[in-house]
């Protein structure tokens, strides 16, 4: 099967991302990376629910966590789940252009996310003077929600380099399987998310 | 084609090749070579080790060199000696024996390799720069680690990071490997035993080592950027590294020995012409063993202060692999029962390993009793329960395995006399120095001191010990001059030296590039044995003679390693001063650099033609 | 090209299957988003117990985690075994690590 040219409506297999050995490899390593992934998001979790209460004197969840500004890095990440489903969806119509404007709204979105976050952080440091190395709870928190938004990051910055290089060439099947590790990496980022809103943010409200 | 016809390119299009190569099988060459190396030097420390403890308050070094000696000895033995050397034997032997042309990422294979050596050489650097190598033990635990002075643990913390990811990457590509690349007919419950080691022990790499990288990522930020985790003063807890390492080490040990059952399996089914007794139950007490080690971990911790409710729970799971593990056991020996049983080099490491190994799973039960652990906890006891079986089990295995595929993957065949001189120098060796650390121990001798006192019954065990420690030193020695003289004049390997059963030995050795010229047809467990009792003696091809499609060589693996590892000096110097930080951007982004071109350039591989195939005589 | 769907031989049953397929994920989204509010108002109205809202608030993230694993990422179709038992799998480790870090971590 050739890899070079563009598909048309007529040579696009149903799953474009499995049609070739090269892709249902990159589709199941992604898998098993984040098999991986979830034991490494596991003992941050666990790490960050060791330590939530060992405050040092400093402040503690319940005095510095806000609801709304959580909410709404929650909706705009679940969202931007939503528009890479839309971009996938495109993907096996073969609709190239719409799958790389809602795959651009994705990027927008998590950029904001990103902005957000940073507000969020730049927020307690200065008016809690909540640091990295104010307690062992702080270390535990700014750990595990900054890896949360590192691995944010890496995916934009993956979303923008797939973008970028294909965006004169069309959908191949050489491509296909990139863009869609790339959706999968992306709900699984969405994935930790709702566990640290969860276990973070709304256990740290209540106590 | 040998290493001595390569060399004739001259050395340095010999070095090229090897630094840019994709191929499963010179990465496997690679590994060994890089493996090796690392085991002469931890060997080399453990003789250094041996001869402070010959005679009591010996001061042959000081106390300081001694904790880094212990320290280094196990850590390059475990994660650069041990598993390098387990993951070469699985790239040259696993893709031929599923039937595969290559494993499914050859550009994160050769990345997995050059992270791992590059993670090894930075950790040895320790030993020349920031003062001093690591010297809180192989377990770093805190608050000692975090107390350490100088660079030692820092370099511990990066080495490994790096060589850690390598590992992952390994391990996810094995994984992929056998899941989509198996020949036509080849089953899961037709692939030989190694492979199954293989598949199972990648999923232990896959969900063991994230743990270790969490560990290692709070460990750097509490030495380096002054984070809380471990501090108790912030509200820090040490508990949690050793859970963290634990949840990481336990299901390691288990990485480091299933690949020496695979390897066994192989080799008594093999030698003793005979179908592998019990296959099935063979394989499900593999994954049995896989899943039970994941929840015995704090065993290494009944005397943390648990509590008795967990200390027994898990001591119940320890006592429980011991079953999966007699399974095993009990199907080697019926293998061995009225088979026509080879003894060659490969056999007696084997028949060595039986035995040892089976004391050492009968210490490693005393020791899961929780209540008795707590006289055996810390004392040479465990040193000697741990190294009869990563020794009696892991490194027999290497070598058996060794002895065995040796032919496969360098073309030469082994010397049979010195191959058995190894093994009998090395066996009583080792017998020597370990099995009297059990009654040292007994006796209440602690581990990791620098010296003992005399007269406390201590002396005489200790001797014996170290004369066995030198005796396995002269063993690899002369295993060493095996090698090079088997390379220089050592008999040329056929196709199939040992009659064997599966894929590895239908094809030349050492094989061709694409591994298979047509893809194979597989029809049952042992497919080259079906063939040969019921076929024309050789495999089938499951497809018509074709184009084969194969990966370029690439220098990016090795250039990301490399900015990785600047980077990581320049983490740990950053310390001292903040110059060093630009050796992090520089390293950053050397590495970041060497991604984007590998993501910006399409790499579609090249194919062979199916006329160059043709020219190609058989 | 949507409207093309009557001509040029396309698929047109397995554009149908792919919209369906759209449909469903889109009643997963709404799902997901209801969750999430009564999460939120769960906590922020203080109406509750705690010690009924922490349970509540860990089902309502587990439910919603296996609409993203099963709809989002497809893990509900054939060809995902192995997916699946990898995630299984890493989420069997995760609940022993998890569980370790809270209840035996000694102090």
């Amino acid at each position: 099967m050739s890899h070079d040219h563009s598909l048309n409506p007529e040579t696009m297999p149903q799953e474009p991302e499995k049609a070739t050995l090269e892709g249902r490899n990159k589709f199941l390593g992604l898998w098993f990376f984040l098999g991986g992934e979830t034991v490494l998001f596991a003992s941050f979790f666990g790490t960050y629910l060791a330590l939530r209460n060992s405050t040092a004197g400093g402040p503690a969840s319940t005095d510095i966590f806000g609801l709304g500004l959580v909410f709404a890095m929650t909706m705009i990440l679940l969202t931007s789940s939503l528009t890479s489903v839309y971009a996938m969806y495109h993907m096996k119509n073969n609709d190239f252009k719409k799958m790389m404007l809602w795959l651009g709204i994705t990027g927008l979105l998590g950029i904001s996310f990103l902005a957000l976050e940073i507000y969020e952080f730049a927020h307690y440091i200065i008016d809690y003077e909540f640091t990295f190395r104010s307690s062992a709870f702080g270390s535990a928190f700014y750990t595990l929600v900054g890896f949360h938004g590192g691995h944010v990051l890496f995916g934009i910055t993956w979303l923008i380099a797939l973008m970028v290089r294909n965006a004169k060439r069309g959908l191949n099947l050489y491509n296909a399987p990139k863009f869609y590790t790339f959706s999968l990496y992306w709900h699984f980022i969405d994935v930790v998310w709702v566990f640290i809103f969860t276990v973070v943010y709304l256990m740290g409200r209540v106590g | 084609m040998s290493i001595a016809s390569t060399q004739k390119q001259g050395f340095g299009a010999f070095l090229w090749d090897y630094i840019t190569t994709v191929d499963h099988k010179k990465i496997a060459h690679l590994y060994l070579f890089g493996g090796g190396f690392f085991f002469l030097l931890g060997g080399l420390e453990a003789l250094i080790i041996r001869l402070q403890l010959v005679v009591p308050e010996n001061d042959f070094i000081s106390a300081g060199l001694y904790n880094e000696m212990f320290t280094m000895h196990g850590v390059t033995m475990i994660f650069l000696a041990a598993m390098p050397l387990l993951l070469g034997l699985m790239n040259a032997i696993m893709p031929l024996q599923i039937g595969a042309r290559d494993v499914a990422f050859p550009f994160l294979n050769s990345l997995g390799f050059w992270l791992f050596m590059f993670g090894g050489i930075l950790l040895n650097f320790s030993w020349f720069m920031g003062g001093g190598a690591p010297d809180a033990g192989w377990t770093s635990y805190t608050p000692l680690s975090l107390q350490s002075p100088g660079h030692g643990v820092d370099f511990y913390v990066l080495g490994l990071q790096i060589s850690g990811a390598g590992t992952l990457m390994g391990g996810i590509n094995f994984l992929v490997t056998i899941v989509t690349m198996r020949a036509p007919g080849m089953t899961y419950m037709r692939m030989p035993l190694f492979s199954w080691a293989t598949f199972v022990t990648s999923m232990l790499i896959l969900f063991a080592f994230p743990a270790l990288t969490v560990g290692l990522f709070l460990l750097m930020f509490d030495r380096m950027f002054d984070s809380a985790f471990f501090d108790v003063a912030l509200g820090g807890n040490s508990v949690i590294w050793q859970h963290l390492f634990w949840i990481f080490g336990h299901p390691e040990v288990y990485i480091l020995i299933l690949p020496a059952f695979g390897v066994f399996s192989d080799i008594t089914s093999t030698l003793s012409k005979k179908r592998l007794f019990g296959y099935t139950a063979m394989v499900f007490a593999t994954i049995l063993i896989a899943f039970l080690g994941f929840m015995v971990w704090a065993h290494h911790m009944f005397t943390v202060g648990l509590g008795p409710v967990a200390n027994s729970i898990f001591a119940i799971a320890t006592m429980a692999i011991a079953v999966p593990t007699g399974i095993k056991i009990f199907n080697w020996l019926a293998t061995m029962w009225g088979g026509s049983i080879t003894i060659n080099s490969a056999m007696l490491w084997t028949l060595g390993f039986i035995p040892t190994f089976t004391i050492g799973g009968m210490t490693g039960v005393m020791l899961g009793s929780a209540v008795a652990d707590y006289q055996y906890h810390d004392t040479y006891f465990v040193v000697a329960h741990f190294h009869y079986v990563i020794v009696g089990g892991t490194l027999f295995g290497i070598l058996a395995a060794l002895h065995f595929w040796w032919p496969k993957m360098f073309g030469r065949i082994l010397h049979e006399g010195m191959g058995k001189i190894t093994f009998w120098i090395f066996f009583s060796g080792f017998h020597l120095t370990f099995f009297v650390q059990h009654f040292l121990g007994l006796m209440g001798m602690p581990r990791r001191y620098w010296v003992f006192l005399e007269d406390q019954g201590l002396d005489m065990g200790n001797l014996v010990s170290t004369i066995g420690a030198f005796l396995m030193g002269i063993a690899v020695v002369i295993f060493l001059i095996n090698i090079f003289y088997s390379w220089s004049k050592g008999e040329k390997a056929p196709a199939d030296p040992w009659d064997g059963r599966s894929l590895e030995w239908a094809i030349s050795s050492p094989p061709p590039h694409y591994n298979f010229k047509q893809t194979p047809l597989v029809r049952g467990l042992d497919p080259l044995w079906i063939e040969k009792m019921e076929g024309k003696g050789e495999i089938r091809p499951a497809e018509p003679l074709g184009d084969i499609h194969m990966p370029n060589s690439t220098v990016l693996p090795f250039m990301m390693s490399l900015g990785f590892t600047i980077a990581g000096f320049g983490f740990i110097f950053q310390v001292d001063h903040s110059a060093y930080l630009i050796l992090v951007f520089a390293g950053m982004a050397i590495a970041l650099l060497s991604m984007l071109i590998r993501s910006l350039k399409d790499d579609h591989g090249y194919h062979i033609t199916k006329e160059e195939l043709e020219r190609e005589a058989d | 090209m949507t409207e093309n769907t009557n001509t040029n031989h396309v698929d047109s049953f397995q554009k149908r299957k792919n919209k369906d397929e759209m449909k469903k994920q889109l009643i997963s989204f709404a799902l997901m988003i209801g969750f999430t509010i009564i999460a939120f108002i769960a906590v922020a109205s203080d109406a509750m117990d705690q010690m009924f809202i922490v349970p509540l608030i860990l089902i309502l993230a587990l439910v919603q985690v296996g609409f993203q694993f099963y709809y989002f990422m497809h893990m509900k179709d054939k060809g995902h075994e192995m997916p699946a038992a990898m995630i299984y799998g890493g989420v069997w480790a995760a609940l022993l690590t998890i569980a370790a870090l809270v209840l035996i971590v000694w102090w």
